[in-house]
């Protein structure tokens, strides 16, 4: 930041562009840093907007080509369904063709990534989704043979696998090995292997099962009442729907994230605006007599606003084209590094590249210079509105900040914003939650002058001459004090609320994991896959191992409880006989089932909002195409996922379902027994048990708070970085402030007070401003902390936390706040007092 | 005889798995009515020559194949690919100038698609081939037009070859369990464009199976059945080697009064008189022919030339199937089909 030259008039430049472009040269720092939380803003969304549309345009894509012309699609938990269910379908007599589909994420052994493997009939798929069809040059019966598997292109690249090649998938504990005997035609970039549906069943051991049929209707048909009729017939559990709806599911289970970052981006503007509007209401101030010259020069009211606003659009451009490239640069790093699906493993298997588009680029442009003009806007109406002969007079700043003063918006807005904490999601989308938090900043922001001169006022006047100077200069021009201000509780109250947040959720998750890791030792067959499993045979060998006290199993299936939401996850869980809630992270109370009442279930929080579960309610759920009774006995904090998940007794489990293989095993050890010996042991004397994961609850947890840490990271670092940017507009706003007021210094110094005492004043006013802001951005960010908390993250990702605020890390925020502001004050204090003396009051003719 | 050549099945499945084609075996019916599924390859063709009411020649095919793959026998799976089936139908309509053709193909189970034994009984989803008790009866519903016909049989069977073992090529082993029903008297409706009109004509129906029909030198063959006006029956084939020439040949040729007179390798022949290319393919057929078969010589001209069936999403292969007539110095003898493949790449069975 520089000292503002006197203007140097020459009549015969004297043309508005050069008054107007001048400044804008005469104050680089605080343009560079409004410019940059413009492109900060402009920047995250458009690449959040680019990662987004890459993701759902590939998955449409990968959707399109995976059920091809199917007109309707049968779908069920993901174990599949009777395959008898086939031939009744295919022969109604509105289908043309019925294409029966076994679908499976196979676990590869050795790697992270399972492998989508679907068995399709040639025959049937062919007529429906020809791109599942491998290319077949040298012989045609490898579409049949039951050795054969074919790779879409993308997967044959990530696996590193030529035709000819071999691929082992992993189906209990043991391998399959299979051919590589061709490519699919299929040209998006999903991975994706195929091969016959007979070899399939075999191989991955769903002997008489299917998940899925795809449905071409008779040219002529109507589809929706063939879909109503098949609806009618189908098992429970099982949905026919239009493939599309397959896609708007995916889509909506991106969104929750997805919109949250997009509230980075609009925070990120927020405070780019924001800072326009304290740079230019600042700037318009100190050019107050240039402006009026303008005036009387001719410029018209109009031509003076115009302009104004000329000025607030040329940084937002600025800003908008570096957030384009920045942007773009971020989204392709990102999909680089993370997938389209920000890490979040939603988009699985997709590897796709990135487009951008030129309305969408030239929306995010416009917004950029559409935030930077309307933070113009009010100083620009403020300039046009002063009388020129007024203005021209020295000191005749304050007026200016006289009109930002009514109180009355300020409260409405507030008003608002808590009405709209309390309504529920808009399709998913926390929209009221965001829009009251909008409406809380904004409204505070709008009331600070008033709390200045309130606050202000009420100070007692200490006896130091220093202060009392500060807090009559405070109390006698509250406005000015408030642009500082307003920028210290934007900044502060963000801040605040995110910190609250990440530690509650951080702190909240630590006291989940040690509830749900009640084990020494944890073994998993796989991420993802759903072709490893534990069977009973490896269990007894488990469970008999010398130092296992106690062995439990875990088997998750997925079911289809809605056509339009995602599956929901079924735990099927060992649970102790006499406590059987005791070890789950319960919320609330728990009500057992009386005696002859349906078994017990505990249902996550995601189910009492996207299901209405209530405690002590009797649930059906479809289990092996049949529905059976529970009665809800708890609700439980699931961290893990976000779509609805329930726990039910694996006895139970086992009876319903005749499915005896389980996915997990929580092992307790006897005293002095070792996990590393013991898992040394299942190794050594399981066969297969080599293709096993796992973990101490040590390491588990360890390893759950490190994902956290990364997955919030990206997040948190961004949003640092847009309130960083915020507090540097602050400084600089705060140091331009000061300069303005050098005639003011000049004057103090001719009464005779001392550079130390002005110093001393400017030091106090800086102390006083910005301890008034971390009072008033603490007790905001407090607020919106909370409506993070309970409405967008509840209604985001179904889950709740409990309240920690971060004591010491808001006092370290604090308190580096105070000595930034206290030493800006100071050091363009000093700057101000660098003028000289007569020459600062000569000016006030 | 007929048909084409599951290209599906080429050549590389192990011959010694499948049944094989024994002389001195007899053909029992109505068993060997019935599907054979120890076999490699098994057709049941029908071909025939029906007009409507204003007196309009059609040409109708209906074609059923099994084919044993052999890469799934110890598979328990109801999908198991243990017998694929195929189907083509076509209707040749010279007012149309090109056949109309449609074809299926399953993998046999789930009652969708299955090929009966102990009786004809063949069918993929809504496209079947029964036995009944006069005859046989097709439902076809192809995409441009579909079939409810009947077919009645007035002559007993006509075993090809010796006893019903036709000989492919001069190894034993080259051979195919063989029999005709020709002289179908064909009724029932034929529906096109949404519109259904009454028909009646002649027909003939071929069955074969084998498990190794064709021999490697050979590239394809040229066949003809024909139901002659005087209520005899001839089916002439010759299997041309790589270079066109004969392979090899055979036939019979069964009088009005019922004797027959089997045709051997050097009793038949076939001289094109005229091409037609196809448009489409770019492959040559001669599609009408000079025939010298049991002392009969035959100009053999098509109902239209364009009667090529582009079978590649089932059997894998294209082909021409045509009706034609036959004429002996200008003189109407008879009616019925030819069949001519491999010209567009060499069959492989």
């Amino acid at each position: 930041m520089r000292a503002p030259a006197a203007p140097t008039l020459s009549p015969l430049v004297l043309s508005p562009a050069v008054l107007f472009l001048a400044p804008l040269g005469q104050h680089k720092g605080r343009l560079a840093v409004s410019v940059l939380a413009i492109a900060l803003g402009v920047a995250l969304g458009y690449a959040m907007q680019l990662i987004n549309a890459v993701a759902l345009n590939e998955f449409s894509q990968a959707v399109r080509s995976l059920a091809g012309e199917a007109d309707l699609e049968i779908r069920g938990p993901r174990a599949g369904f009777d395959e008898m269910l086939y031939p009744r379908v295919a022969r109604l007599a509105q289908v043309a063709v019925a294409s029966p589909v076994l679908e499976v994420e196979a676990k590869l052994p050795g790697r992270r990534e399972p492998l989508r493997v679907l068995g399709v009939d040639a025959f049937r798929a062919v007529q429906v989704q020809p791109e599942l069809i491998g290319n077949t040059s040298a012989d045609r019966l490898d579409l049949l043979r039951q050795d054969a598997l074919f790779l879409s292109p993308a997967a044959a690249d990530s696996l590193d696998l030529k035709v000819g090649g071999r691929l082992a998938l992993q189906v209990g504990l043991s391998e399959v090995s299979l051919r590589v005997a061709g490519l699919l035609r299929a040209s998006g970039r999903e991975r994706l292997g195929v091969m016959d549906i007979a070899a399939a069943q075999l191989a991955l051991n769903r002997m008489g099962r299917i998940s899925r049929i795809d449905i071409r209707a008779r040219s002529g048909a109507d589809v929706a009442a063939l879909q109503a009729r098949l609806q009618a017939g189908l098992p429970p559990g099982l949905i026919v729907e239009r493939p599309q709806s397959n896609l708007q599911r995916n889509a909506s289970m991106s969104r929750a994230y997805r919109v949250n970052l997009n509230v980075l981006a609009l925070v990120a503007l927020f405070t780019g605006g924001f800072l326009v509007f304290s740079a230019q209401a600042l700037s318009v101030v100190r050019r107050r007599a240039q402006l009026a010259l303008l005036r009387v020069l001719g410029v018209t009211r109009a031509g003076m606003v115009r302009m104004l606003l000329a000025e607030g659009a040329l940084i937002g451009a600025a800003g908008a084209a570096i957030g384009l490239a920045a942007g773009y640069l971020m989204a392709a790093a990102v999909l680089q590094r993370f997938g389209a699906d920000l890490g979040a493993g939603e988009f699985r298997g997709l590897h796709p590249a990135l487009h951008a588009d030129p309305w969408t680029s030239a929306l995010f442009f416009a917004l950029g210079v559409l935030v930077a003009v309307a933070g113009s806007l009010a100083a620009a109406l403020e300039a046009a509105r002063a009388a020129p002969a007024q203005a021209l007079k020295a000191g005749d700043e304050q007026t200016a900040f006289a009109r930002l003063r009514p109180a009355w918006p300020g409260v409405t807005l507030l008003a608002l914003g808590a009405l709209c904490t309390a309504a529920g999601p808009i399709g998913g989308i926390p929209l009221f939650g965001y829009i009251a938090i909008a409406l809380m900043l904004v409204g505070t922001l709008a009331l600070m002058p008033r709390l200045a001169t309130t606050v202000f006022g009420l100070l007692p006047r200490p006896q130091d001459a220093g202060a009392r100077l500060a807090l009559a200069q405070l109390q006698g021009a509250p406005g000015q004090a408030a642009v500082s201000l307003a920028a210290i509780v934007a900044s502060f109250s963000l801040m605040v609320a995110m910190a609250i947040m990440v530690a509650s959720f951080r702190i909240s998750l630590d006291g989940w994991l040690d509830r749900v890791l009640p084990a020494d030792l944890y073994l998993r067959t796989g991420i993802g896959g759903d072709t490893a499993y534990l069977s009973p045979h490896d269990e007894a060998r488990i469970a008999a191992l010398p130092g296992v006290r106690r062995a439990e199993f875990l088997r998750i299936e997925q079911l289809l409880l809605d056509p339009g939401k995602p599956r929901v996850a079924l735990l099927a869980r060992s649970l102790p006989r006499d406590d059987p809630g005791g070890r789950l992270p319960l919320v609330g109370d728990e009500r057992l089932p009386r005696p002859g009442a349906p078994p017990p279930l505990w249902a996550s929080e995601a189910m009492v909002d996207l299901y209405g579960y209530k405690v002590g309610e009797v649930v059906q759920l479809p289990l092996a195409g049949q529905l059976r009774r529970f009665t809800v006995a708890g609700i439980w904090r699931d961290y893990a996922r976000q779509q609805g998940s329930v726990i039910i007794q694996r006895d139970r489990y086992i009876a319903y379902s005749g499915d005896r293989n389980s996915t997990d095993a929580a092992l307790y050890l006897a005293p002095g027994a070792s996990p590393a010996a013991i898992l040394q042991e299942i190794r050594a004397r399981i066969p297969g048990a080599a293709n096993l994961e796992s973990g101490s609850s040590g390491e588990i947890r360890a390893r759950s708070l490190h994902v956290f840490d990364r997955t919030f990271a990206v997040t948190y670092a961004l949003e640092a970085v847009a309130v960083l940017i915020g507090l540097f507009g602050l400084s600089s706003n705060f140091g331009a402030l000061v300069l303005a007021r050098s005639r003011e210094f000049g004057m103090l110094r001719h009464i005779g007070m001392t550079r130390r005492q002005i110093g001393s004043m400017l030091a106090a006013e800086g102390a006083l401003v910005s301890a008034l802001g971390l009072a008033l951005g603490l007790a905001l960010g407090w607020v919106i902390g909370l409506v993070l908390i309970n409405v967008v993250n509840r209604q985001s990702f179904h889950w709740s936390m409990e309240l920690h605020p971060p004591w010491g890390l808001l006092a370290l925020l604090a308190a580096a706040l105070v000595l930034l502001a206290t030493l800006t004050a100071l050091a363009s204090g000093r700057r101000a007092l660098g003028v000289d003396v007569v020459r600062a009051v000569r000016e006030d003719w | 005889m007929a048909m084409i050549g599951l290209v599906w099945l080429c050549a590389s499945a192990v011959a010694q798995e499948y049944a094989q084609v024994k002389s001195g075996h007899e053909l029992q019916f109505p068993r060997d009515y019935g599907s054979h599924p120890q076999f490699r390859t098994e057709w049941w063709y029908l071909t025939g020559w029906v007009k409507d009411a204003k007196g309009r020649d059609l040409g109708i095919q209906i074609t059923f194949f099994r084919n044993r793959p052999l890469v799934a026998e110890n598979n328990p799976s109801h999908f198991a690919p243990r017998q694929l089936l195929f189907a083509h139908a076509a209707l040749a309509d010279p007012a149309n100038g090109k056949l109309l053709h449609d074809q299926r193909a399953a993998r046999a189970g789930f009652g969708l698609a299955e090929a009966k034994e102990g009786g004809t009984d063949v069918w993929i989803d809504d496209w079947s081939l029964q036995q009944t008790d006069s005859g046989y009866r097709a439902r076809i519903a192809a995409r441009d037009f579909s079939y409810a016909l009947e077919f009645k049989t007035t002559q007993p069977v006509l075993l090809q070859g010796e006893h019903g073992l036709s000989r492919k090529g001069p190894l034993p082993a080259q051979a195919s369990y063989y029999y005709s029903q020709p002289q179908l008297a064909v009724s029932g409706t034929i529906t096109v464009k949404g519109e259904s009109f009454a028909v009646s004509g002649s027909a003939w129906l071929d069955h074969e199976w084998s498990s190794e029909y064709l021999a490697k030198e050979a590239a394809g063959w040229d066949w003809v059945g024909l139901n002659l006006a005087d209520g005899g029956a001839l089916m002439a084939f010759r299997i041309r080697d790589k270079k066109g020439g004969t392979f090899w040949a055979g036939g019979s040729l069964r009088a009005a009064d019922g004797r027959v007179r089997v045709l051997k390798p050097k009793e038949v022949s076939f001289e094109p008189v005229r091409r037609w290319r196809s448009p489409r393919t770019g492959t040559e057929y001669p599609v009408a022919m000079r025939l010298r078969a049991g002392g009969l010589d035959l100009d053999l001209e098509p109902l239209l030339d364009d009667q090529e069936l582009d079978a590649r999403a089932s059997t894998g292969t294209i082909y021409w199937e045509g009706a034609v007539r036959a004429r002996a110095g200008g003189k109407l003898q008879g009616s019925g089909y030819l069949e001519l493949t491999g010209y567009w790449r060499p069959l492989r069975m």
